[in-house]
């Protein structure tokens, strides 16, 4: 990163050098953190930690607890069955409570996934830092904020003291011009962009995200690009603030208000990267070369167009790679050379802190109402969280997809990592709007292939993976 | 957290790429609200059939390496979710150290915490290690983190990097939150710089 006070920085650059509490000689920094999100699931052990050493939370007021992992997406009122499920709820509610947090209730309206509800209440803000202890947090960088998951150990220190040690990243940066073609979002942009790079592409990097196409994204659609960065391998992920983040912040509960809001945008309109700002890594890609994207195999970088065919082993020189792919073939039961669309799903599944926004909602209530899911195909739509839910109903979203055969749920992270009651059995197939393909995540040998919304949809209807472009 | 200085220890060899801290540690066993107990659950579904019942074959399991400390793999080691019950359930196996090309950036961060020792090393460095791993028994290994060093059974020595700080708190088994609150005033004056320049904050 650029060290020089005067010479152009990036917006990496400016956020950390303005976040930096100390600098030790050998380089190790302790960075101020302005927002802390918290979860049930990476949360209990900190804060037995401050409880044994006899800490205290040394801002609840810079933090925000809510439980989503974990809670059923079903009917909440008959509380929690699964036994371990309700204790990591519950234990989470005790800390908050013990230690001062604010937390969002399963039954209070705000409640959601924890990278939805930071965003939609204002709590996220252009320029911080915001950490959570989930990977997921790069979400939160399409706001032009530092934003980077923590371990459990991190999430004790930064209860302890707002801060964190951290090393300074690299700078890299994707550059995306050109016009997003018709049934081409924004998830289908960021898994192009995982498949160039790799899973490992971003390591030790944050990525800031350029161009006119990510300048014409929307803040759910630069939500979803950042969300993934993570899958890259990458730090964070960053989008430079502009016209069309401030209209979204402006007015939100937490956003700053008044005159607050007018220093608070002077400071924001110095964010973006200076002209001249220089990058360890550059990776350009072009919008006409970006089909609707479909993951066959165990990892968010195997990715291929819809178009296309699984990959043939017997063509991969390296041979670590040629049998990681051969494993991952027979895992998903696929074989190769099998193209795309004649892969049939069971399972649908459309909402996690990627897709489960009310843009995402939208999009899928176009394309299925009028139509039902196939027979055989168990569809469920999660909201990412309580607003979502009341604003879907509120355009009657959810009797379009009910319907049409989708089952409507709760707000959670419900099917993506099957903590909760979603999960797929072994060898069910799901096409899935979530952010990992990992062997297992979403239930024992259950099968996923990442798609976006519109193609999680398309899916549902036919009874197979689908070009959505066919079906508009 | 406890020290680390030197180990000389089995070795135990898991030759795969990319692999995710999902498969380190399946999402069942994230419910727990302790740090310890994780060992069940480590490598999981590489180890347990669908109705809990023990696989054959996996490395971890042959009596050779059921007390290994160290374990020799692939590029991209804890790859994906942030979960720190991945190191935890290494650490709670016995696992010390972790050598592998590279690894996914949360996860080396998180053995740090936790006493456990991630040494990137070349491919071809970590490819030769790996022979030494296969070999069972004699797969024995020397870990010295005062001197960056890693010895082979045969007595051939490579040497690894590591920050400077990191091998420092590794060495000495410090607290990072003590440490931190070593410089508690820095943090108030911080704070107060803050009040007047972002005051919407």
């Amino acid at each position: 990163m650029s060290d020089s006070a005067s010479g152009p920085r990036t917006l990496f650059d400016k956020i950390w050098s303005s976040h930096l509490v100390d600098r030790q000689d050998d380089g190790t920094c302790l960075i101020y953190i302005d927002r802390h999100l918290v979860h049930e699931v990476t949360s209990p052990q900190a804060f037995e930690g401050l409880r044994l050493a006899g800490r205290k939370v040394r801002h609840p007021d810079a933090t925000l607890a809510v439980a989503d992992h974990n809670v059923p997406t079903g009917d909440r009122s008959l509380g929690i069955e699964d036994e371990e499920s309700r204790i990591q709820v519950e234990t989470l509610a005790r800390n908050c409570a013990e230690f001062g947090v604010e937390m969002y209730a399963m039954d209070d309206p705000r409640q959601g996934i924890v990278h939805i509800i930071g965003p939609e209440q204002g709590f996220t803000l252009p320029g911080m830092t915001i950490v959570c202890g989930d990977s997921h947090t790069s979400t939160h960088g399409a706001f032009g904020a530092l934003a980077f998951g923590i371990g459990t150990s991190e999430v004790e220190h930064v209860l302890a003291t707002q801060t964190l040690i951290q090393q300074p990243a690299r700078n890299m940066r994707i550059t995306v011009d050109g016009d997003l073609p018709a049934g081409v979002t924004a998830k289908d942009l960021i898994l192009a962009i995982i498949g160039k790079i790799g899973t490992a592409g971003g390591t030790g990097h944050v990525i800031e995200y350029a161009g006119q196409a990510i300048r014409d994204l929307s803040m759910e659609g630069r939500m979803t690009v950042c969300n993934m960065s993570i899958e890259a391998g990458a730090r964070a992920g960053l989008i430079a603030p502009d016209e069309t983040t401030f209209d979204y912040v402006k007015g939100r509960a937490m956003a700053p208000k008044g005159g607050r809001w007018e220093q608070a945008l002077a400071f924001w309109r110095t964010l973006p990267s200076d002209e001249g700002a220089s990058y360890d890594k550059e990776v350009t890609l072009a919008t006409s070369q970006i089909a609707p994207q479909v993951t066959w195999g165990t990892s968010p970088q195997d990715v291929v167009p819809v178009t296309g065919r699984v990959p043939d082993p017997a063509t991969v020189a390296d041979e670590a790679q040629r049998q990681s792919m051969e494993r991952a073939l027979d895992y998903m039961g696929l074989a190769a050379g099998t193209p795309i669309q004649d892969i049939a799903v069971d399972t649908v599944f459309i909402g996690s802190c990627t897709n489960g926004r009310i843009e995402d909602l939208r999009q899928v209530a176009d394309l299925v109402k009028g139509r039902k899911v196939a027979a055989g195909v168990r569809a469920m739509i999660v909201p990412g969280s309580g607003l979502v839910k009341h604003q879907a109903e509120e355009e009657g979203l959810d009797r379009v997809f009910m319907d049409s055969g989708f089952d409507w749920r709760e707000p959670g992270c419900s099917m993506c990592l099957a903590m909760n009651a979603d999960k797929l059995q072994p060898r069910e197939r799901c096409a899935s709007t979530s952010n990992r393909n990992f062997e297992g995540r979403q239930g024992r040998g259950g099968r996923t292939h990442l798609v976006s919304p519109i193609m999680a949809a398309a899916a549902a209807i036919t009874g197979h993976l689908t070009d959505v472009r066919e079906l508009v | 957290m406890e020290k680390f200085t030197t180990l000389t220890a089995v070795a135990a060899p898991l030759s795969m790429i990319n692999v995710d801290t999902d498969k380190i540690i399946p999402k069942q066993f994230l419910k727990t609200i302790a740090r310890t107990g994780l060992a069940k659950g480590l490598f999981y579904e590489l180890r347990y059939d669908e109705e809990g019942k023990p696989k054959e074959g996996f490395v971890l399991d042959q009596p050779a390496y059921r007390n290994a400390k160290i374990l020799v793999t692939g590029k991209n080691f804890g790859c994906g979710s942030s979960r720190e019950h991945a190191p935890w359930a290494l650490l709670d196996f016995g696992i010390r150290c972790v050598i592998a090309p590279s690894f996914g950036d949360i996860f080396y961060n998180n053995c740090f915490k936790n006493g456990i020792l991630p040494i990137a090393l070349p491919q071809e460095q970590v490819d030769l290690l790996m022979d030494d791993a296969d070999r069972g028994a004699n797969a024995i290994l020397t870990v010295d983190l005062e001197k960056q060093e890693v010895t082979g059974p045969d007595g051939g020595t490579v040497h690894f990097e590591i920050d400077g700080f990191r091998k420092h708190c590794l060495l000495n088994g410090l607290d990072d939150i003590a440490l931190t609150f070593q410089k508690d005033d820095k943090i108030d004056s911080f704070e107060a710089q803050r009040q007047v320049s972002q005051p919407w904050l």
